[in-house]
């Protein structure tokens, strides 16, 4: 049953990614994305990481994109990038670098051999704490300054941001 | 599954899938009715009153009006995107439901099965990401329609929802820090144990979670994708029959769903007050009410009559927010656009922020000085919470309302010329509440 469910949703994930590569209408690239994410979300529920299906769906496809709607919808996008297209080199090295990356990625799953045994700490931690505890407790003890460092590092991206943005009135 | 059988989860399941979907569906329905007669009730009109008696069937005739309709589609709208516009709005505002339990657990001679659809780990943020996602809906429709009072309609709503989604998950973590976890099961039992409904202890999350609430399902004062006085009808403006009833079927059970969502979280769900009688809660593979003195679990005694009277409860509580959305939308006037922005990103924002660290300090402190999670605990977190509550709500007053009704009339200041300030900020001193306008 998971395992259907695994491969109906890692189909229209992957099917969304070309989607977004593929379209030629920035809305349908967009959509294609919201599309791909969601079924990732999905993927991360039968693993049992609720807390980041969740999280995914919040954050990238309720949050990010919307935002990402918002600025093509205002930028009102049509077709201006296409002449960019057109230049041989534009369509070889994408091809070239995705044949790359899958080429890196199967050969490192060769290596790394299917997952043994089902009892991680992982596990353990879930239940213990729950779906969120098992997530926040390392977050939040163990590994807190590099959190709170990524968290200023965020705040310096959008400071800066704006800084650049801003046009004096 | 809560110690049932397969078999038993996946029949009862379906079962409650199909109940929910339908009683949803139903209330969605009347909700229309009650919003019509309400309407003409407060307008002193006779509204929809001739179907039926007392109207009760006007629900139908509409439905069926719908349905016979023409559908049209406008010749310079993308179809894909436009018949997709409504579909994703209707979807995530039925499925939310699904995480909202509605009653006690029922006994049945299988097990005691939960009275809710789902109860998946991660609750609250189910809702959140539903929510979140609602927004292409409108969005889309807006947009495919290739009609500009749509296409402004679309991009209000998108700037509207993120806006106040942040306001509404940071007034949602004020009751996760106080509930401990994340489902709405163990929200409700917290409330239960702490013998107190969350509205009390966490007052002011309370406030900005109802306002949030509104922007998030574009009721009036919030109904900027809409403004039909502005854009027509915003996004919907291009669509007709079926395709339109969707967008409505959406708003309204969006309506319903956040009314039980704060009668779930602030208001004890489907808890009885003042008796701990129907109080249950599964842990550790029983179902249990409460603790003893020594911390030991008490078991819980489920009924078929509890669960009947919780459900009642239950409706009861959505029910009366359900009249307050409607309450609101017939008495107050829609805010302008850049208000809405300035209340969510000035005020809510910041608000929300403060009082998250006010009540993360209140609950540190009380549980280093050792008060046991109780009475005692909810009324120390009441007051700083109606502290909080006051202060915000003079803040945000700023003399108007609560300090103008007992000054002295004021006298609108006479004209000086040349007036430097642009014509909408000009208007605001004359009808800054009850003091300018008493004679």
């Amino acid at each position: 049953m998971s395992d259907v469910l695994f491969y109906m949703f890692a189909a229209l994930a992957l099917g969304g990614a070309m989607g977004v590569v593929a379209g030629r209408n920035p809305v349908a690239s967009l959509l294609s994305m919201v599309l791909s994410l969601g079924s990732t979300s999905v993927i991360f529920v039968l693993l049992e990481a609720h807390f980041l299906a969740a999280v995914q769906v919040i954050v990238y496809a309720g949050a990010i994109m919307v935002l990402f709607l918002f600025v093509i919808m205002l930028l009102n996008l049509g077709h201006d990038y296409r002449p960019d297209l057109r230049v041989t080199l534009w369509l070889i090295a994408p091809v070239a670098a995705a044949g790359a990356l899958f080429g890196i990625l199967s050969r490192g799953l060769r290596a790394a051999g299917a997952p043994a045994g089902t009892d991680s700490p992982v596990d353990a931690a879930v239940e213990e704490y729950g779906a969120i505890g098992a997530i926040a407790r390392p977050l939040y003890t163990e590994w807190v300054v590099p959190f709170e460092i990524t968290g200023i590092l965020l705040l310096v991206a959008i400071v800066g941001a704006l800084a650049l943005a801003k046009k004096r009135v | 599954m809560n110690g049932l059988s397969s078999g038993v989860f996946l029949v009862s399941s379906s079962l409650k899938v199909v109940a929910a979907f339908s009683v949803l569906i139903v209330a969605v329905a009347y909700a229309t009715l009650a919003e019509r007669r309400l309407s003409a009730w407060i307008q002193d009109r006779m509204g929809p009153n001739r179907v039926g008696p007392f109207g009760l069937l006007q629900p139908i005739a509409d439905g069926i009006k719908n349905v016979l309709k023409e559908e049209t589609l406008p010749g310079s709208a993308s179809k894909l995107f436009f018949v997709l516009g409504p579909m994703l709005s209707i979807i995530p505002a039925l499925v939310t439901f699904a995480v909202i339990p509605f009653a006690a657990p029922l006994p049945t001679p299988w097990g005691t099965i939960p009275m809710i659809v789902a109860d998946v780990p991660v609750g609250i943020l189910y809702v959140l990401a539903l929510s979140s996602l609602s927004v292409y809906g409108l969005v889309l429709g807006g947009w495919a329609s290739n009609n500009k009072y749509a296409f402004l309609g679309g991009l209000r709503a998108s700037a509207q929802m993120v806006s106040y989604e942040v306001a509404l998950g940071l007034s949602l973590v004020a009751i996760l820090m106080l509930a401990g976890n994340v489902t709405l099961t163990e929200v409700i039992f917290r409330q239960q144990h702490l013998q107190m409904w969350f509205v009390f202890p966490l007052s002011l999350a309370f406030v900005l979670f109802v306002i949030s609430a509104f922007a998030e399902t574009n009721r009036l004062p919030f109904d900027m994708p809409e403004a039909e006085s502005e854009l027509i009808t915003g996004y919907h403006t291009e669509y007709s029959s079926m395709k339109f009833s969707m967008f409505f079927i959406a708003e309204y059970a969006h309506l319903i769903t956040a009314s039980a969502l704060m009668a779930t979280l602030f208001l004890g769900g489907w808890d009885v007050p003042f008796w701990s009688g129907d109080d249950a809660f599964y842990r550790d593979g029983q179902w249990i009410m409460g603790f003893d003195a020594g911390g030991a679990p008490v078991l819980a005694d489920p009924a078929w009559w509890k669960s009947l009277l919780t459900f009642a409860m239950f409706a009861l509580k959505t029910g009366f927010f359900v009249l307050v959305f409607i309450w609101v939308r017939w008495t107050l006037p829609r805010f302008r656009y850049d208000q809405v922005m300035q209340l969510g990103w000035k005020v809510m924002l910041p608000a929300a922020l403060a009082y998250l660290m006010l009540i993360g300090g209140a609950i540190l402190v009380l549980d280093e000085i050792g008060l046991a999670f109780g009475p005692a605990y909810g009324l120390a977190l009441t007051a700083v919470s109606l502290v909080a509550t006051g202060i915000f709500v003079f803040w945000l007053d700023r003399g108007r309302i609560i300090g103008g009704a007992s000054r002295p009339a004021r006298r609108a200041p006479p004209p000086k010329a040349p007036d430097s300030r642009p014509a909408g900020e000009a208007r605001l001193p004359a009808a800054s509440g009850a003091g300018a306008l008493t004679p």
